[in-house]
């Protein structure tokens, strides 16, 4: 009962802070000393040269109010905005890209930010765990310590930094990747699929090599414990093979915390990829934020940076609602 | 054991080494290290321009040393007040309890649920150009001050049934003063670890705003130096030291840091 208890005040917060997070989504803007219809306004005029008269701006700055959904009080807005929110998910109308609609953009970048981490968590998480389980149960030997080594060094460094690397190496001195990830085409062939792979590579590899590192440490921290639990030792006192031990007992006992992280780590690395595909211009929802901020396009930014919050307060939520089923110690309050 | 502590000093070294040279540029050149065309531009290395200088006409040396100070007063300023607010609203929230308590807790698992980085583009995004460095710490610390906030709060609640701290009470010590005198010293260790990490994250955010030029443009950190080498096209026009000494300068800073961090949490155990 305790647990049913936890988990419906898990639940209940997690609806709350997601409200928080889009609350502050939709506050910020309004406070901030920027006006998002004279930006918008500006940008056309700029655009335009000086042929639009006075009257003509005055229009067009009562209808940019309107189509911003700006004319009433901050209160009407609000709840506007959430009720919306919270029926339909409608953001509403990107303005750079009018009148294709906020969500039918994000649900063209999603599978492209959905696929990158996807592959390149799970990539990591086996690679690593493997490396960081030869990394506890050979400690003390010399690859051991310079393996661990690497993946200190590397877990640290920003996805962005070490894409930068990459980006150098492979992209231009190698000229193996290409610098610029631009897709165009539009239906499945062998070249389309051959593309997708060489502008998918290195921002996934910046993710993988950075993420093995922390795989490589937390696992090693693990199997270095399970290692001298007692029923390992009396799996070798039974005469059972080395190579046995470490992949039959020693590796699932370690492993069942890895799992749990693995939850944790996809969402915040929903975050961190972010910067990674602007970097490589990787056709992703972090990409898409960013030509939003550059274009000053207002739904879209609130449409973007309202998934991103989902998707990490569902991250954070998912873990703690699986905890109690798998690790009994626990205890709720 | 000692291994550990191998890891503690090494990072501390190395951090040490990077403070010293962050400390250059103010301390051997007059001149505003980020203003454009103060040297010729393009420069290989000598002993005049030890680093040569960048695209922009800025010498490399000097920009790297007064972008490191930045992003390490950065690191250092965010740290210092989320670790402040966080080990004393924690303590706060699990000494006093009931809503107080209840509401903190609310702010902290929704402050730690909300990332930080789209509300910091998307900030960037409306001051366009006006968003200063104190802004973006400003934000940082509201996003990391739970942290040490939760570990604070647990912390306080298993030292609250300790005897000394009834004690204390019941001599008329006011609340504050008890967490000062009796409370602190118990967390100073786990704090310290918590704000090195901080540190560490603070820059590393910081670092990937300005890498897309969404951070203050006006005072140099090591992401707006990478930012102008990029925009400057660094990379094809072969400039490496001024777009590697900020990427090697980051990689070393951060792994510094890690060791420090790493290392203060295994001595704690």
């Amino acid at each position: 009962m305790e647990i049913i208890k936890y988990l419906i005040y898990r639940f209940i917060a997690f609806i709350g802070v997601i409200i928080f997070g889009v609350t502050i989504v939709f506050f910020i803007p309004r406070f901030s000393p920027t006006d998002p219809v004279e930006n918008y306004l500006n940008s056309i005029l700029s655009g335009q040269g000086g042929g639009i008269d006075g009257a003509a701006i005055e229009e067009m700055r009562t209808n940019l109010t309107i189509l911003f959904g700006l004319e009433e009080d901050y209160f009407t807005q609000y709840i506007k905005f959430i009720t919306k929110f919270i029926s339909s998910g409608d953001f509403g109308p990107s303005f750079s890209a009018y009148p294709t609609t906020v969500n039918s953009l994000i649900s063209q970048a999603l599978p492209w930010t959905l696929g990158l981490l996807l592959v390149s968590t799970i990539a990591a998480w086996l690679i690593g765990n493997f490396i960081g389980l030869i990394v506890g149960f050979k400690e003390g030997k010399i690859y051991s310590s310079l393996l661990e080594f690497i993946a200190m060094l590397v877990y640290p460094i920003p996805y962005y930094i070490l894409g930068l690397l990459l980006l150098i190496f492979f992209g231009y001195i190698l000229n193996i990747f290409p610098m610029n990830a631009t897709f165009m085409y539009k239906t499945f062939s062998i070249d389309a699929l051959i593309r997708l792979v060489m502008i998918s590579a290195m921002p996934a590899l910046s993710i993988i090599i950075i993420s093995i590192g922390w795989w490589v440490i937390s696992m090693k921290a693990m199997s270095v414990n399970t290692k001298k639990e007692e029923f390992v030792l009396f799996a070798k006192l039974m005469g059972i093979k080395e190579k046995k031990i470490m992949f039959s007992y020693v590796l699932p006992n370690s492993l069942l915390p890895q799992i749990t992280v693995l939850a944790l780590q996809f969402g915040t690395m929903f975050n961190g990829a972010f910067l990674t595909e602007i970097l490589f211009s990787y056709p992703g929802l972090g990409n898409l934020m960013y030509t939003a901020v550059l274009a000053g396009d207002y739904n879209l930014i609130i449409g973007t940076v309202t998934l991103s919050i989902i998707a990490v307060a569902t991250a954070t939520f998912f873990v703690d609602f699986v905890y109690p089923f798998i690790d009994p110690r626990i205890k709720y309050k | 054991m000692i291994g550990q502590n191998k890891r503690l000093y090494f990072g501390i070294i190395i951090s040490f080494i990077i403070m010293i040279f962050s400390l250059v540029s103010t301390i051997f050149n007059d001149e505003d290290s980020a203003e454009w065309y103060t040297v010729q531009k393009n420069l290989e290395p000598s002993f005049e321009n030890y680093l040569g200088s960048s695209g922009l006409g800025q010498d490399i040396l000097f920009l790297l040393s007064d972008s490191i100070l930045h992003s390490l007063l950065i690191g250092v300023t965010v740290a210092l007040f989320s670790t402040l607010i966080g080990v004393i609203l924690g303590i706060l929230s699990g000494f006093i309890g009931g809503v107080t308590d209840k509401l903190l807790i609310f702010l902290m698992d929704a402050f730690i649920a909300i990332p930080s980085l789209p509300i910091l583009i998307l900030l960037a995004s409306l001051f366009k150009g006006d968003f200063s460095l104190l802004m973006v710490c400003i934000v940082l610390i509201i996003f990391n001050w739970p942290w040490p906030a939760r570990q604070a709060r647990a912390m306080s609640l298993s030292i609250k049934e300790n005897d000394f701290i009834f004690i204390a009470l019941f001599s008329g010590q006011s609340i504050l003063n008890i967490i000062f005198t009796e409370i602190f010293p118990h967390i100073k260790n786990w704090a310290m670890a918590n704000f090195i990490n901080t540190v560490l994250v603070a820059i590393s955010i910081e670092t990937g705003l300005a890498v897309i030029g969404l951070s203050s443009l006006e005072d140099t950190t090591l992401g707006t130096m990478i930012y102008w080498s990029l925009k400057y096209q660094a990379i094809l026009l072969e400039q490496w030291f001024w777009i590697g000494s900020p990427v090697i300068a980051t990689i070393l800073m951060f792994f510094s840091l890690f060791c420090i961090s790493t290392g203060l949490s295994k001595l704690n155990d």
